[in-house]
C-alpha cells in the first residue's frame, strides 16, 4: 500500500487553494473548449501551454490535466443537446443521446453521459493509481533498444489497429517522424532537412502542428458542413439527477464491460474515439434491449462515455510510467513536461514524487469537480454554442494564431499553423489519421535516439532487439501487430473463399 | 425536365477524390525523395563513431516514398474511389470564405502585429459573413482584443507580435 500513502501526500500537494483554483479555472476553460467547434482537447492545451511556462510544474499540469477532463465532459453537451459531437469521442454519443433529447429526456441523457465519463475516468485513475508505479518499476530496467522496441510497439500498433488504409497510416506516421527530424541533429549536431532556410534549424515544434491540424483543420471542416445550431434545451435539476442515478445500476456489467474496453484501448495507442464506438458496438450486441439502440436508450449512452473517458485517462498512464503518450492530448501534455524541465519516463516516479502522485491526485478530485461543473452549469455552456459561428470562427482563428505564436514568439509558427490547417483538413477529407502523425513529430527524437544509442551497443547489428527475453518479446508483438491487419484479411479470404471454391 | 436533373448534377459536381488522393500521394512522395536525398547528403551509413545524421531519416523517407507510392497506384488504378468526390463546389467556397481572410488575417499580422490585425479580422467577418452592423461588429473585435491584451500583456506578462510597423507602441507594452 505504498501507492495509498503516496497518494495522500498527492492529495496534500493538490490540496491548497491555487492549486484548486487552478483546477477549477481548468476545468471550466476545458469544458468550454469542449464545446466550442474547432478547439478541442489536444489543441485546447497546446495553446494554453504557454501560459503555464512560468508556473510551478504540478501546478501547471493540473490545469492542463483538468482541462483536459473538461473537454471530455464538454463532449457530451453538445452530442447530446445540439447532435454535433464536440470531440471526435462523442460522435457515438449522438445516436442515442440526441433521440433522447427530442423525447425531452436530455436532462436524463446528459446526467447519464457525465455520471458515466466520471465512473470510467475514476475507474481508470484508479488502475493508473497501482498499475503505473509498476509499469514505472519494471521499465527501469529497460535499456536503449528496450525503448526502441516500445516506441515500435506503440507505431506498429498504430498501423495494425487503425480502422483506415494501413498505408495511410503509415504514411503520415513517417510524415511525423520526417517533421521531426528537420533541424539539429541532437547527436552530431549537423543541421538536417533545413536546405538552407536558417528558420527550419529549430525544427517543426509539435504544439503549432496540433493548433494547426486540429484547430485550424476543424473550423474549416465545421464550416464545410455548415453549422446552424438548433438545440434541445436543457433542464437538470436535482429531481432528474437522482432518479437517473437510481436507474443507472442497472447497467453495471455495461458499465463494466465499457471500462475494460476504454482502459485497454487508452494504454494502447488506440485512443478514446475507437473505444467509444467498440463500447457501442459491444453494447448493442450483449444488450437485451440491443435492437432498440438508437431511439435513445440510455444504456447507449453509459456504454461510450464510460469508454470515451477511462480511454481518455488511461493514456496517460503509458505516458507517466514510460514516456510514450497514448493519445495526442497526453502527447501534447508529454510536451508540456520536456518545456518544465522534467524528463518523461519511468525515472519520473523516482525522482519527481510530488509532481506524479500530485497530478494523479488531481485525477481523483478533478474529475469529482468536473461532474459537479457540468452537472450544474449545463444552460450556461450550451448558451455558448448558440453564439453565431461567424463570431466564433474568426475569434477561434485569432485564439489559435496567439496559440502558436507565444509556443516560440516566431511569426512563421503562426504561416505553419495555418499550412498544418490546411494539411489538416485535406487529410481529414482524405482518412489520413493525424493521431500517427503528433505521435511521431513528438516522438520521433527520443525513438531516433534510442534506436542510434541501441545500434551503438550492437555496433550496427539489428538483432539487439532480440538479444534477450524482455527486448524479444516486446519486438515480436510490435512486428504481429504490425502485419495484424494482413493476418486477419487473410484468415476471412480462406474463409470466405473456401465455399467458393467447392461450387 | 431538365432542370431538376440540371440542378442535381451541379449540386454532385465538384473536386473528385481521386484527384486530390493521387495530388496529396505524389506530394508526399516528393517529400520524402527530399528526405531520402538530404539524409544521402548527409550520410545514411555507418561512420567510425556510429550511426550518421542520415541514417534514421534515411529509412523514414524511404518508407514515406513506398507507402505514398502505393497510395498513389491505387488511386489511380483502383475504380472504388472512382465518382467519388472530394469536396462540392458549395461547401469548397464555404471553406474559402474561411481560409481566403485566414490567410490575409495573417498576412496582416506580419505587419501590424496580432492585437490591430486581429480586432479587423473579427470585426469584417462579422460584418461580411455574420451582417452585423459596423458598430457592433467594431465593438466584439475591440472587446475581444482589448481583453487579450489584458490577458497576455498584463496578467500573464507574454508579449505578443506587434507586427513590423508596430502600431501599438504608443502603449508602450
Amino acid at each position: 500500500m505504498v501507492e495509498l500513502s503516496a497518494l495522500f501526500q498527492g492529495f496534500s500537494v493538490v490540496l491548497t487553494p491555487f492549486n484548486m483554483l487552478l483546477m477549477m479555472i481548468g476545468i471550466v476553460l476545458g469544458v468550454i473548449i469542449g464545446v466550442l467547434p474547432g478547439l478541442g482537447g489536444a489543441n485546447g492545451v497546446a495553446i494554453l501551454l504557454p501560459l503555464t511556462f512560468a508556473m510551478p510544474p504540478t501546478s501547471a499540469i493540473i490545469m492542463l490535466s483538468c482541462i483536459y477532463w473538461g473537454a471530455l465532459f464538454g463532449g457530451a453537451i453538445t452530442s447530446v443537446l445540439f447532435n454535433i459531437p464536440g470531440e471526435p469521442w462523442s460522435v457515438a454519443t449522438t445516436f442515442d443521446g440526441y433521440p433522447m433529447a427530442q423525447q425531452g429526456r436530455a436532462g436524463e441523457a446528459l446526467t447519464a453521459a457525465f455520471t458515466s465519463s466520471f465512473v470510467g475516468a475514476f475507474v481508470a485513475v484508479v488502475m493508473i493509481t497501482f498499475l503505473a508505479p509498476m509499469v514505472a518499476k519494471f521499465a527501469l530496467r529497460f535499456g536503449p533498444p528496450e525503448f526502441f522496441s516500445v516506441y515500435l510497439l506503440t507505431f506498429c500498433s498504430f498501423i495494425g489497429m487503425g480502422k483506415g488504409s494501413p498505408w495511410k497510416t503509415l504514411a503520415s506516421m513517417m510524415l511525423g517522424f520526417a517533421l521531426a527530424a528537420v533541424g539539429m541533429d541532437t547527436v552530431t549536431g549537423q543541421l538536417r532537412l533545413i536546405f538552407g532556410f536558417t528558420e527550419l534549424m529549430r525544427g517543426f515544434d509539435f504544439l503549432i502542428a496540433v493548433i494547426g491540424l486540429f484547430g485550424i483543420g476543424e473550423i474549416l471542416l465545421s464550416m464545410e458542413e455548415g453549422l446552424s445550431f438548433s438545440g434541445k434545451t436543457a433542464r437538470i435539476n436535482p429531481k432528474v439527477v437522482l432518479e437517473t442515478w437510481a436507474t443507472l445500476p442497472r447497467y453495471w456489467l455495461t458499465s463494466l464491460r465499457s471500462c475494460l474496453i476504454g482502459c485497454w484501448m487508452g494504454i494502447t495507442p488506440g485512443g478514446a474515439t475507437p473505444a467509444s464506438f467498440m463500447s457501442y458496438g459491444v453494447a448493442k450486441r450483449m444488450s437485451r434491449d440491443g435492437a432498440k439502440f438508437g431511439t435513445g436508450q440510455i444504456e447507449g449512452v453509459v456504454a461510450p462515455e464510460t469508454a470515451a473517458h477511462a480511454a481518455g485517462t488511461s493514456a496517460l498512464l503509458p505516458m507517466l510510467a514510460l514516456g510514450i503518450p497514448g493519445s495526442p492530448t497526453a502527447a501534447v501534455l508529454l510536451g508540456g513536461l520536456l518545456i518544465w524541465g522534467l524528463q518523461p519516463g519511468p525515472l519520473l516516479f523516482v525522482e519527481k514524487q510530488d509532481f506524479v502522485w500530485g497530478l494523479i491526485a488531481s485525477m481523483y478530485l478533478g474529475n469529482v469537480a468536473g461532474l459537479l461543473v457540468v452537472l450544474t452549469c449545463v444552460p450556461l455552456f450550451a448558451a455558448i454554442l448558440r453564439i453565431p459561428f461567424s463570431i466564433i470562427a474568426p475569434v477561434i482563428v485569432v485564439i489559435c494564431a496567439i496559440g502558436a505564436y507565444t509556443v516560440h514568439n516566431a511569426m512563421l509558427d503562426i504561416w505553419l499553423m495555418l499550412l498544418f490547417g490546411v494539411v489538416g483538413y485535406v487529410f481529414k477529407k482524405l482518412d489520413y489519421p493525424l493521431a500517427p502523425l503528433v505521435l511521431a513529430l513528438v516522438l520521433g527524437d527520443r525513438a531516433e535516439d534510442s534506436f542510434r544509442q541501441a545500434m551503438l551497443i550492437s555496433q550496427g547489428d539489428l538483432s539487439v532487439f532480440f538479444s534477450n527475453a524482455l527486448v524479444g518479446s516486446i519486438t515480436a508483438l510490435a512486428l504481429v501487430m504490425l502485419v495484424w491487419p494482413l493476418v486477419s484479411r487473410a484468415i476471412a479470404r480462406v474463409r470466405a473463399g473456401t465455399p467458393e471454391i467447392a461450387t | 425536365m431538365n432542370e431538376p436533373t440540371h440542378a442535381d448534377a451541379q449540386a454532385r459536381a465538384g473536386i473528385p477524390a481521386r484527384l486530390v488522393e493521387a495530388i496529396v500521394a505524389f506530394l508526399i512522395f516528393a517529400l520524402g525523395g527530399l528526405v531520402v536525398y538530404d539524409s544521402h547528403r548527409l550520410g545514411s551509413s555507418w561512420a567510425a563513431d556510429g550511426p550518421e545524421s542520415g541514417y534514421f531519416p534515411f529509412y523514414v523517407g524511404l518508407l514515406l516514398c513506398i507507402s505514398s507510392a502505393i497510395i498513389l497506384v491505387r488511386a489511380i488504378a483502383r475504380p472504388v474511389m472512382r465518382g467519388e468526390l472530394f469536396v462540392t463546389w458549395g461547401p469548397l467556397k464555404l471553406v474559402l470564405t474561411v481560409l481566403v481572410p485566414a490567410i490575409v488575417y495573417v498576412l496582416a499580422v506580419q505587419f501590424v502585429g496580432l492585437y490591430v490585425a486581429s480586432a479587423v479580422y473579427i470585426t469584417v467577418f462579422m460584418m461580411w459573413l455574420g451582417r452585423y452592423s459596423a458598430l457592433r461588429s467594431a465593438l466584439v473585435g475591440f472587446g475581444v482584443c482589448a481583453s487579450l491584451f489584458v490577458m497576455f500583456e498584463i496578467w500573464f506578462k507574454v508579449p505578443l507580435f506587434k507586427g513590423e510597423l508596430d502600431p501599438l507602441s504608443f502603449l508602450g507594452y
